[in-house]
């Protein structure tokens, strides 16, 4: 620790801060633009000037270290001023110079009222221009369908640059030219390809790069701020939906560093717009093979009667995006009518009873900073979980991680060594890669749905396991077994056992047996992205909020919430339990999903033991304890006795190679596929993975 | 004035060759060894006594820079870095230094490198300077045949050599930045710190130093330190090689003594001012980035790094730019206020914006189309640069246009009186000047 005094205040803080950190300690406030405690030091926009006693000019705090700084003659700690007329004049001086060349054009800017330009403007400004000149007009860029430009306001403090470079890992935006004529382009003017790229648009201090989609949109103290969690992945990334009135405008990423820090995918940022559009907003009974719309009371005895048929007659599956509640209520229900086939695993992984443990990510995401050995099995992190892979390449681009792949050979941004493709190379692994995960003192194992949703997936698990028995992967306060899941539901459902009964079919079976003739009846809670019956005699209930595959195949459908849309549950691919927030109500008749179910059962005469949400909750607390420990990973807490190597089942390994569980990373859910933006940006990224063909 | 026993540059106007032998011949590549042989404490003791200053501008004590070096070599080799970027509008010193006489700065390299424990040294070469990359590497060739460099040399201390062209931006002149551009990268300052002899080039420690410091370290060590010493006053010692250009009846490159009193240099050397000593109006005594002298304060100048900051300029590159009584002082300021605005890098906001405001100011006052009150804004705004930014580029933008306002604001302002009579008009209309 050193001691440092900044505006007559003595505080001790580590050699290491920058001046800026060690000012802010100080509760000295630092006006700055370029600086991102994210990002590397720029020092480039000269707003964080402060005055050093002794040095001969202001000094850039961003970009000193307090060990930098020479004490004073006899040994006083360095003294450092924020306050003084120096600084005062420093930082109007550069303001000005900042605002001579961009346009006075904040009545039209998207990023009016939460600038950091005119807010520093206002707080470090002189007032009254003396710029008699011409301003400097830029031309603008085309940086795909997400971020729109408007180059002239960019005051070149190049956080996007460094964004794209060091987190993203696609050095695809940079500055040409030089003086007043650089610019920031994407060079050849074309869509950025990192799934993160959006964030650059919460980094631009300025209305240089603005949301494309939420143009013109709406003001910021006009919108409602509801802070939830996102289901477009496993990750459960803190965000804010920001609404106006009863529509989601657009959703912000929150900082939560055990997760997302404070980087959201651009799905979970632009897919809102699907929830406009495909929504089931009524209920529907297919009569004469027509979908037609009817009252809640006619879908609810409707719905009733196919609950008659015997309870093996009747299945139920929860798909990616249901929330525990109504999972949960849908569990109680099939369990009062005895039903036995329950499966939430509609794409097939084979995970599922037994410990806990092995379906969660148990090192934690920010676990990875500690690792020392990745191994990545049958997973693409870049498309499943984008977020994660930015910190995976964060440790890879300080040195401090070593990282193998089994699976798919996918551009992850950060090279790593392949080991193979399919199951065969688990139980091969040798060499190198074997003796390091073995000698690590954190190693990593992360398997994903594209190594465990497949015929031999039991199999695969028992190789993965066995593979991590034998490295160590258990260790004392270290648990390295990780499963990342690409649904928001599916460590949920686990948790509730929402898995078949003694003698019940799992999803594939249900299936077959509807295609069979042997089910009356298939409940599908918002089941969209796996195999489905075709026509037939079976009925199939589907409760969701868009109309997808699952309502195209639905005999009855029951409208429910989408996530904006409820206040509900959803348990992260880390076994950490997270509130989402409702930002804006269920489109027209549609109703809270677990409400549907407590309706229906009324109707059909086995009343679930709960009239309100908290009462919901309080019963999911009472009989899965694990949903009461908020906001909280495991992590290796209760690992002691979990043995990887007990997994799966024994059986043939394919040879088939791992595919990824996420095939296009825009579309892999019914709100993304309702989303103009995403399908946009699908269509971009599908044409430049074609020009990088030819 | 300088004896010519007394000079290092025998050969600065290309009388005599280029090449090895006879640069041998004139001294060149003489005792090297023995001075290696002295070992490297020994050799950076010397250039310390003998008081050189930094050639490149700034005057940083030479021996002390290189004493900043890391004492052991760990696993991040050290690195010489010759700086031959000589971009400073009014210097051509270093250009002539590598026309014709390479060899002492090849053996000057040699000597350094060995100095600071590097075996590999990088001349950055300035983009235009095509004929002197040329000469250099045909003497760096020479330089490895006879075996005075190169693996296993006769020196006995492995050393490489490599000319880097640049591209041509000033920019790349600043150590920085110019390490950058060695990187492959686009050249734009570096913060500081940490300084190139801690992370420098590739991340390793690095010494970057003018041609013409490291081309006179043989020589200096080879007579030994109270030679060199003993020319000039103290703290300003040695000789310089001066690039005298403008209004003077024989603009020239010459080797003299440091302190010798600017008009000795100019009447003595280049033939006097054209018309006159009379008709002497400023001088810019080192390079474009210093801030201009009036005739009076030219009478009294020594050249040296003292006596020209008490008059609040700078010795500079030791360019003098003449001007006589016909110059437009404003206009060649406006000159060189746009040459900064197309220099400037754009990495930091005060001179990306402030050399384009002050240029633009500036072209308008040349015109006489002004305001009184703009010329106490030009100076503010010249102020709000200088200081404020990564490298020095943005002090040497401001201060020319200093020294404009210092010694000629009755000139600006009678431009701009002039302006209005003619026009008529009693306030103009501001028209930018793109």
């Amino acid at each position: 620790m050193t001691k440092i005094l900044i505006d007559d205040v003595e505080i001790d803080v580590p050699p290491d801060y920058s001046l800026l950190q060690a000012c802010e300690a100080a509760g000295a406030e630092i006006p700055r633009f370029c600086y991102h405690e994210r990002l590397s030091v720029a020092g480039n926009c000269r707003m964080c000037l402060v005055e050093v006693k002794g040095a001969p000019k202001p000094v850039a705090s961003c970009a000193q270290q307090v060990k930098d700084q020479r004490p004073g003659p006899n040994g006083e700690p360095p003294v450092v001023l924020t306050k003084s007329a120096l600084v005062k004049k420093a930082r109007e001086g550069v303001m000005e110079f900042l605002l001579i060349n961009h346009p006075l054009d904040c009545p039209i800017c998207d990023q009016g009222g939460e600038c950091d330009l005119q807010d520093q403007s206002v707080a470090y400004g002189r007032p009254g221009a003396r710029f008699d000149e011409n301003k400097r007009a830029v031309e603008e860029k085309q940086m795909g369908p997400l971020v729109k430009t408007v180059m002239t306001r960019c005051i070149q403090c190049t956080r996007c640059v460094r964004f794209v470079t060091e987190v993203a890992g696609v050095p695809e935006i940079g500055a040409t030219g030089r003086g007043e004529d650089m610019e920031i382009t994407t060079y050849l003017e074309k869509s950025l390809t990192s799934e993160l790229s959006a964030n650059v648009i919460d980094l631009c201090p300025v209305g240089a790069l603005t949301s494309k989609p939420y143009a013109f949109n709406a003001r910021p103290w006009e919108l409602t701020k509801t802070e939830s969690v996102d289901v477009m992945d496993g990750l459960g990334s803190a965000i804010r939906i920001d609404a106006r009135g009863d529509e989601v405008l657009r959703v912000l990423p929150r900082v939560n560093e055990e997760i997302n820090e404070e980087w959201i995918s651009d799905k979970t940022r632009f897919a809102v717009d699907g929830l406009k559009r495909q929504r089931l907003d009524r209920p529907y009974v297919r009569r004469d093979g027509k979908l037609t719309a009817v009252s809640w009371d006619e879908a609810l005895i409707a719905t009733a009667q196919t609950l008659r048929a015997g309870p093996d007659r009747i299945g139920a599956m929860a798909g990616d995006l249901a929330c525990v509640e109504s999972m949960k209520a849908t569990l109680d229900l099939m369990g009062a009518l005895g039903v036995k086939n329950l499966d939430g695993r509609p794409t097939g992984a084979k995970l599922g009873g037994g410990p806990r443990q092995s379906w969660l990510f148990n090192s934690t995401l920010m676990g990875v900073e500690e690792a020392d050995v990745l191994l990545l099995i049958g997973v693409n992190p870049r498309t499943e979980a984008a977020v994660f892979n930015a910190r995976i390449r964060k440790m890879w681009l300080q040195g401090a991680l070593r990282i193998g792949v089994i699976g798919p050979r996918a551009d992850l941004r950060y090279p790593y060594e392949y080991l193979g493709a399919g199951p065969q190379s688990i139980a091969a692994l040798s060499g190198d890669f074997l003796d390091a995960l073995k000698a690590a003192k954190r190693p990593m194992i992360v398997l994903g749905e594209g190594a465990l949703a497949r015929a031999d997936g039991a199999a695969v698990l028992r190789a993965a396991g066995r593979l991590a028995a034998s490295v160590g992967i258990v260790k004392e306060g270290w648990n390295g077994w990780n499963v990342l899941h690409g649904a928001a539901a599916r460590v949920g459902a686990l948790d509730l056992g929402f898995v078949p009964g003694d003698g019940g079919l799992d999803a594939a079976g249900m299936v077959a047996a509807a295609d069979d003739g042997k089910l009356d009846t298939l409940f599908l809670l918002g089941v969209d992205d796996a195999p489905l019956p075709g026509k037939g005699r079976t009925t199939v209930v589907y409760i969701g909020s868009h109309g997808d595959a699952g309502a195209h195949r639905a005999d009855i459908i029951l409208p429910g919430a989408a996530y904006a849309e409820k206040n509900a549950t959803w348990v992260n691919t880390e076994g950490r339990v997270q509130h989402g927030r409702r930002a804006a109500y269920p489109k027209g008749d549609a109703r809270e999903d677990w409400s549907i179910l407590r309706a229906l059962s009324a109707v059909a005469g086995k009343t679930l033991p709960y009239d309100s949400l908290p009462a919901l909750r309080a019963k999911l607390i009472a009989d899965h304890p694990t949903f009461g420990h908020m906001d909280y990973a495991p992590g290796a807490a209760d690992s002691a006795g979990f043995d990887p190597a007990t997994l799966g089942a024994e059986g043939s390994l394919g040879a088939e190679p791992f595919a990824s569980a996420v095939a296009a990373f825009h579309l892999t859910n019914p709100i993304a596929r309702a989303s103009l933006t995403m399908a946009e940006c699908a269509r971009a990224a599908a044409s430049t993975a074609h020009i990088a063909a030819e | 004035m300088l004896a010519d026993k007394d000079r290092i540059f025998l050969n600065l106007y290309g009388a005599h060759g280029a090449d090895l032998a006879s640069a041998k011949a004139r001294g060149a590549w003489n005792g090297t060894a023995d001075m290696i042989g002295a070992g490297r404490d020994w050799i950076i003791a010397q250039v310390k006594e003998s008081g050189l200053r930094g050639r490149g501008g700034a005057g940083f004590p030479t021996g002390l820079k290189w004493s900043f070096m890391p004492k052991q070599v760990t696993d991040r080799p050290h690195y010489l870095v010759v700086n031959a970027d000589e971009s400073e509008p009014g210097t051509c010193k270093d250009r002539d230094i590598m026309r014709h006489d390479p060899h002492l700065l090849i053996e000057g390299c040699l000597v350094a490198s060995f100095a600071m424990q590097a075996h590999a040294c990088y001349i950055y070469v300035r983009g235009e300077y095509v004929a002197e990359r040329e000469a250099l590497e045909k003497a760096i060739r020479e330089a490895y045949e006879a075996r005075l460099i190169g693996k296993g040399n006769i020196h006995g201390w492995d050393f490489d050599c490599y000319v880097h062209h640049g591209a041509g931006a000033y920019i790349c002149g600043e150590e920085t930045a110019l390490l950058e551009s060695l990187e492959g990268k686009k050249g734009q300052p570096r913060l500081k710190p940490p300084f190139p002899a801690n992370s420098g080039l590739y991340g390793c420690p690095t010494t970057v130093n003018n041609v013409e410091s490291i081309a006179v370290a043989p020589t200096i060590i080879r007579r030994g330190a109270k030679w060199f010493a003993g020319i000039g006053r103290p703290n300003n010692t040695g000789t310089k090689v001066f690039c005298i250009s403008g209004h003077v009846n024989r603009p020239c490159n010459v080797e003299e003594a440091m302190s010798i009193p600017l008009r000795t240099l100019l009447e003595e050397h280049c033939g006097g001012v054209i018309g006159g000593w009379g008709n002497l109006k400023a001088v810019i005594p080192g390079g474009s980035s210093v801030r201009m002298i009036t005739a009076a304060m030219a009478e009294e100048a020594l050249m040296d790094f003292d006596s020209l900051s008490a008059m609040k300029s700078g010795l500079g590159t030791a360019a003098v730019i003449v001007m006589d009584q016909s110059t437009d002082v404003v206009r060649a300021i406006a000159r060189i206020a746009y040459f900064y605005k197309h220099e400037s890098c754009g990495q930091c906001t005060p001179c990306r914006e402030g050399t384009g405001w002050m240029w633009r100011v500036l072209e308008r006052m040349a015109r006489g189309e002004a305001e009184h009150r703009e010329i106490d804004l030009l100076l503010d705004v010249a102020g709000q640069v200088e200081g404020h930014t990564i490298c020095a580029l943005g002090d040497a933008a401001a201060w020319p246009v200093q020294g404009l306002i210092r010694h000629f604001r009755h000139e600006i302002e009678e431009r701009i009186d002039r302006y209005r009579s003619a026009k008529g008009v009693h306030q103009v209309k501001l028209v930018a000047a793109e």
